[in-house]
């Protein structure tokens, strides 16, 4: 039997504003999945996002959900989650959101490592405004602020969230749709701050630009330039050369915030220094 | 039993009012001269199960109390100058989104960095205007420390009851004086609670209008679910570009506050009743001032103060009233003539608004005031 998508869907708000060929749909869908592997209640589930194409992800969900200011998902969403430590809180946004607007509050909320999920969709460009490079755009790729190159050195989204003290850390593709509830899964049960970034595509804004050809051509591309960190492990460096990491990148148990401040709340009240 | 009695600062006593009032979360980024008021509530909010966090900046502390806020938490964040100017975004969407919050803001000197640890009151517009768009403005301006408390408690509830971000803004003196504060039993002051919805979760919706003005505020997890967003909402909390809509949502918004002025609005006249000259002003400003109008009096001037306690809304026609029977206004204030303005655009030109500013760092002296008066013919 086909998998019953739109009970996580609210009724009545779709289609998507997203262009054919985006892939935030096939993230929107890996996080019903994944939602509906773990059996989370809706009520339950805060869905929190800033400003973007891929920030509108919340309001097709039918949670509670919170489209907040550019960049500030992550700092929202922490208020969320210490107040209501109970409430599974997952964050949705852009590569531009997360890390050039929103980068402190993206490298604060990995290192306090808050039991929150923050998913990534990276297409390397500014959708929504129509197409200015962002933090992740690579050097020397085409964007409408970059006419001849882009100058700047892009962020390694999942090593950034690595060395900002984020204790499980995964990349998928929008190519590889099968792998990314497995990791939002994993992401979720994880207890601490987790990030998944999923490698995605922007045929609109970036494709055209760059002489992609077709959406085919740019998934076939996140396909190609992409290796499962297992089958790395046997690779020669040559042969790496050129490839991104895919799968669970990076996995640790540290202290989560909200119980290390259970106990501050226990000292205060026992009167213990 | 006698009530408790401090002799305490006045940042410290807006955090014990805020504990008073109920707060429960708070959201800060250290930063002078505010930052007791984050201190007392790190040390006080785990106490009641509350909950501290010293964010990563300003606009991640203002976000963080909105997000709070959503859970149904009363919450506060505290700042000053820079730091006000850097929240304005977030208390914007705090304003659309019609999410209740305090902001205590202490006044220091500015535009930017400024005099960080001189007093000013050169922050009222920014409480008014600084965040872009339309939108309602509740701002608190206390004079004393016992009224910093009881002014803090009042701003939560105008939060609660009208769904909107409120400002408590003492002037720098105000918050780093020290003063006997008898503090209120448990009860003694009003303490408003945020209405809970009536209609079970599948039929509420966010801003529904059919329970006026200000639609009851659901929980996030309390088993609603329902979509809070920055963009101009529909009555269900999704964005909407229909003009008919957007125009009503936003004039509803601002409809709130100033259709219920009179239960927001707050002032102390002192001799005004026969005054030939009236001194507008607020804060440890009002203070100079009282000290001046007793002088005067004993000199034979029919002076009177009227001091402002809010700012925003601001008392518009009772200052129009007064000016039909004074010769003069006087605004003492640290800043070049903010609230000197806002008297004349009130007053229909009825008498002359003479101005002392200051944005020195020092405080208006009474002398200086009562000089003012004599010039009034």
């Amino acid at each position: 039997m086909a998998f019953d998508y739109d009970k996580y869907i609210r009724p009545g708000k779709l289609p998507h504003i997203w262009c054919p060929g985006c892939g935030h749909g096939i993230v929107m869908k890996g996080l019903i999945r994944a939602m509906d592997t773990l059996q989370m209640k809706k009520e339950n589930t805060a869905i929190v996002s800033g400003i973007g194409c891929a920030s509108r992800l919340p309001g097709y969900m039918d949670c509670c959900t919170l489209h907040t200011a550019h960049g500030r998902a992550a700092a929202f969403a922490t208020g969320v989650k210490m107040a209501r430590p109970e409430m599974d809180v997952i964050l949705v946004g852009g590569d531009g959101d997360g890390t050039a607007i929103g980068g402190n509050h993206f490298i604060h909320a990995c290192r306090r490592n808050i039991n929150m999920t923050y998913i990534v969709m990276n297409n390397k460009i500014y959708g929504m405004t129509g197409g200015q490079f962002s933090p992740a755009t690579p050097t020397g790729a085409k964007a409408s602020t970059t006419p001849y190159g882009n100058p700047d050195p892009c962020f390694d989204i999942a090593k950034l969230a690595i060395g900002a003290g984020a204790t499980f850390v995964a990349r998928g593709t929008a190519y590889h749709a099968n792998q990314i509830d497995k990791l939002i899964v994993e992401a979720i049960q994880h207890k601490g701050f987790s990030v998944v970034e999923i490698l995605d595509d922007c045929p609109t804004t970036y494709g055209r630009r760059n002489k992609f050809k077709s959406v085919i051509e740019m998934m076939n591309h996140l396909k190609d330039s992409t290796v499962p960190v297992k089958a790395a492990e046997k690779m020669s460096p040559e042969q790496l050369q050129g490839k991104v990491l895919t799968g669970v990148l990076y996995k640790e148990d540290k202290p989560e915030y909200c119980e290390q401040y259970a106990k501050v709340i226990e000292r205060a009240q026992g009167g213990a220094k | 039993m006698a009530k408790k009695v401090a002799f305490l600062q006045g940042n410290e006593a807006a955090a014990h009012g805020a504990l008073y009032a109920g707060c429960k979360f708070f959201a800060g980024y250290p930063i002078t001269p505010s930052t007791e008021v984050a201190e007392v509530m790190s040390a006080e909010l785990p106490k009641v199960g509350g909950k501290f966090i010293q964010m990563e900046d300003e606009i991640g502390a203002m976000s963080a109390v909105i997000g709070a806020a959503l859970t149904g938490s009363k919450v506060l964040t505290a700042t000053s100058g820079p730091g006000l100017s850097l929240k304005q975004e977030i208390i914007g969407y705090g304003c659309i989104t019609e999410v209740p919050c305090v902001i205590v803001n202490v006044m220091r000197g500015g535009p930017s960095t400024g005099m960080p640890t001189g007093p000013s009151q050169s922050d009222v517009m920014c409480a008014k205007w600084g965040t872009h768009g339309d939108h309602p403005a509740i701002c608190l301006v206390p004079a004393s420390v016992q009224e910093l408390f009881e002014e803090t408690v009042r701003a939560f509830n105008l939060a609660e009851k009208y769904r909107t971000p409120v400002m408590v803004m003492p002037d720098e003196i105000v918050g780093h004086m020290r003063e006997r504060i008898v503090f209120p039993e448990p009860g003694e002051l009003e303490v408003v609670d945020r209405p809970a919805p009536t209609l079970p979760p599948e039929q509420y919706k966010p801003y529904d209008t059919q329970f006026g003005d200000v639609p009851p505020l659901a929980a996030f997890g309390s088993g609603y679910k329902f979509h809070v967003t920055g963009l101009n909402k529909m009555q269900d909390g999704f964005p909407t570009t229909k003009a008919a809509i957007v125009q009503a949502e936003e004039e509803r918004q601002v409809r709130k506050v100033e259709a219920n002025k009179a239960d927001i609005m707050k002032w102390e006249e002192y001799l005004c009743d026969d005054a030939d000259i009236i001194v507008v002003a607020f804060g440890s400003t009002s203070r100079s001032a009282r000290y001046a109008v007793n002088e005067a009096r004993k000199a034979g001037i029919k002076a009177g103060l009227f001091r402002l306690i809010t700012f925003w809304p601001f008392p518009e026609e009772r200052l129009l009233a007064l000016s039909k029977q004074v010769k003069a206004f006087i605004t003492p204030e640290m800043n070049l003539g903010m609230c000197n303005g806002v008297v004349k655009g009130c007053i229909e030109g009825n008498a002359p608004v003479l101005g002392i500013y200051h944005v020195d760092g020092e405080p208006v002296n009474p002398n200086e005031i009562l000089s003012k008066m004599k010039e009034v013919k």
